[in-house]
């Protein structure tokens, strides 16, 4: 039987299920956007000014401030999205929908990747709508189209990386509660990153941990892309990690998917 | 006996699943012939949905070997899958979606070109009385709306053996005999039905042949006749102001049984007319003097009783 067909019909059909599900609960892809819009506009302009001083550039002040963030807020709008993607997982899951799926001749792993393109997608678009209110606001990359082109590649690996770790733990969740709950952390990390202040300047311990921890590395990339600073090793590392949490989080996803459901 | 042997839709030998340390299946054999309806009887927690979920490839199998449409159910599941159809008792349609959408979704994952789709789901819209709401959210149907959408998307790649895990809990009368009319319908058309039921009525009414289901073991399979069969339930019971005239009566009905406290005598009988007139006039010639009479003819809840003891009243005092 030639299964490539297959798996792409299906695949397409799931994500054509998700997309309209997306649409129909409104609320939750409206948050995805929202929260990390608030984030920005809390930042630049509550904190924005003394936080700026505080970098010691030559501009100084909250529009300097502006472009150090935004990198970080971009971060966040991908880690954010887990919990969306968590959620509807954990919902479909509860539902008897998944085992009518499961006894069907339709290629396995299309339920899931159905999920992580849909939440993807999501995720790119909530990415632009950041971008349009960072611009509003003042904001100017002085980098040219192929660098935004590659900084949109690389959130968009890091919105896969992250799509299939939260697929993983909505299907690790045996409710919809613990599956908003547990992907929290990923929102937290970016904050304990270099996004929205220098990693020298934090206590020696938690320095330690932001320059090793994945979002680093991926911010400064990020940062290097939209406003030519110096990105050294870490889109290398960045890559890196992304590709590792995309391997853990597929392998561990489709093997809950594979169990028995009543086990 | 007709000397052609029908071909088998499910053949299963040994079937064995555990929980731990739970033994839920413990060696089932099948043997359902293609176009009849099987029941599976059983009390809650006798491994029934168990059952159809490893026949529908939904759950791996410990032990034994099953056949479903001729394909081994471990070795080739989506040939499987390709011919069989679920309709479990967790409702499973897109609570999102409207009726008309979940059909299509279903038309678009059992790979029907586009006007085959669009005719099979006016089709079944049609057939199942959904028509009118088509449009709407699940969300809004009622319990029967819902089970025959269910339904519906279970027979849009028209499926050849399907899965019914007790298609009518919780329905109300009317929808419970839509359910069967449809039942009775699809058999018409050659499909084989393995539904699992609580309610006898729906095993006597629907199935050709019926297997009562107890603690992971068949304790039974025949016709709904042939299980009428197996137990002495036809009886007459007589009813007694006092210990002496049961007393009386118990001396001239020897092969009765007799409940002191209750004062009542239960004698086996066919609960025919001759036999009852029978016993009226030794009554009368005996002058025994009865309080009241009660024929009882055996049915499925008898040997249902009788066959998975008491441990169902046990279970139900442990919850």
């Amino acid at each position: 039987m030639n299964t490539y067909p297959l798996v792409v019909t299906d695949t397409a059909t799931m994500l054509r299920r998700n997309l309209r599900r997306a649409r129909r609960y409104p609320s939750l892809t409206f948050f995805i956007a929202a929260i990390p819009v608030i984030f920005l506009l809390l930042f630049v302009f509550v904190l924005g000014g003394t936080l700026g001083a505080g970098l010691g550039g030559v501009a100084g002040g909250r529009a300097e401030y502006t472009a150090y963030v935004l990198p970080g807020i971009l971060l966040v709008t991908v880690a954010g999205a887990a919990q969306g993607t968590a959620i509807s997982i954990a919902m479909d899951m509860s539902e008897g929908i998944i085992a009518r799926f499961r006894t069907m001749a339709v290629a396995r792993s299309s339920v899931l990747t159905g999920h992580v393109i849909g939440s993807v997608i999501q995720t790119m678009l909530a990415i632009v709508i950041v971008m349009v209110v960072s611009v509003l606001i003042g904001f100017r990359s002085t980098t040219g189209p192929i660098e935004w082109l590659a900084a949109a590649g690389l959130l968009a690996l890091t919105a896969i990386a992250i799509s299939w770790l939260s697929v993983a733990l909505g299907m690790v969740s045996k409710s919809v509660e613990t599956a908003s709950n547990l992907p929290m952390f990923l929102v937290i990390l970016p904050f304990l990153s270099s996004g929205f202040v220098p990693t020298d300047s934090m206590p020696d311990g938690l320095s330690w941990f932001a320059e090793n921890q994945p979002f680093t590395p991926l911010i400064e990339t990020v940062r290097g892309l939209l406003l030519g600073t110096p990105i050294g090793n870490s889109g290398i590392v960045g890559v890196g990690w992304c590709v590792a949490i995309s391997v853990v989080g597929f392998l561990s996803a489709r093997r809950l998917y594979e169990r028995d459901p009543g086990s | 006996m007709t000397a052609v042997r029908s071909r088998s839709a499910i053949h299963a030998t040994g079937l064995r699943k555990s929980y731990g340390e739970q033994v839920v299946l413990d060696g089932i054999d099948l043997d359902i012939a293609e176009g009849t309806v099987f029941a599976l009887l059983g009390p809650n927690g006798a491994g029934k949905t168990t059952t159809v979920h490893i026949l529908s490839t939904l759950i791996g199998a410990d032990g034994g070997d099953v056949q479903v449409a001729g394909h081994d159910i471990a070795k080739e599941p989506d040939a499987v899958r390709a011919v069989i159809g679920l309709t479990g008792q967790v409702s499973a349609v897109d609570r999102l979606f409207t009726g008309e959408e979940n059909l299509r979704l279903m038309a678009d994952l059992r790979h029907l070109d586009k006007a085959e789709g669009h005719r099979r789901v006016a089709e079944l819209l049609e057939q199942f009385d959904l028509v009118d709401a088509a449009t709407k959210p699940v969300g809004v149907y009622s319990g029967g709306m819902k089970r025959r959408l269910d339904l519906a998307m279970t027979l849009i790649g028209d499926p050849r053996i399907i899965f019914l895990d007790e298609p009518t809990a919780g329905l109300d009368p009317r929808s419970r005999r839509v359910m069967w009319d449809i039942i009775h319908d699809l058999v018409g058309r050659g499909v084989t039905i393995f539904l699992t039921t609580q309610y006898l009525e729906e095993a006597d009414r629907l199935a050709h042949r019926i297997a009562v289901l107890d603690r992971g073991k068949l304790v039974a399979e025949g016709t709904p006749n042939e299980l009428k069969r197996l137990v002495s339930g036809g009886h007459i019971q007589l009813s007694f102001s006092d210990a002496v005239e049961l007393e009386r009566a118990a001396r001239v009905f020897t092969d009765g049984s007799s409940d002191e406290e209750a004062l009542t005598l239960q004698i086996p009988s066919d609960g025919g007319t001759r036999s009852l007139r029978a016993l009226l006039d030794r009554l009368d010639a005996e002058s025994i003097d009865v309080g009241g009479l009660v024929v009882q003819t055996p049915d499925l809840d008898d040997v249902f009783l009788s066959l998975t003891g008491d441990h169902d009243k046990q279970e139900a005092t442990a919850r």
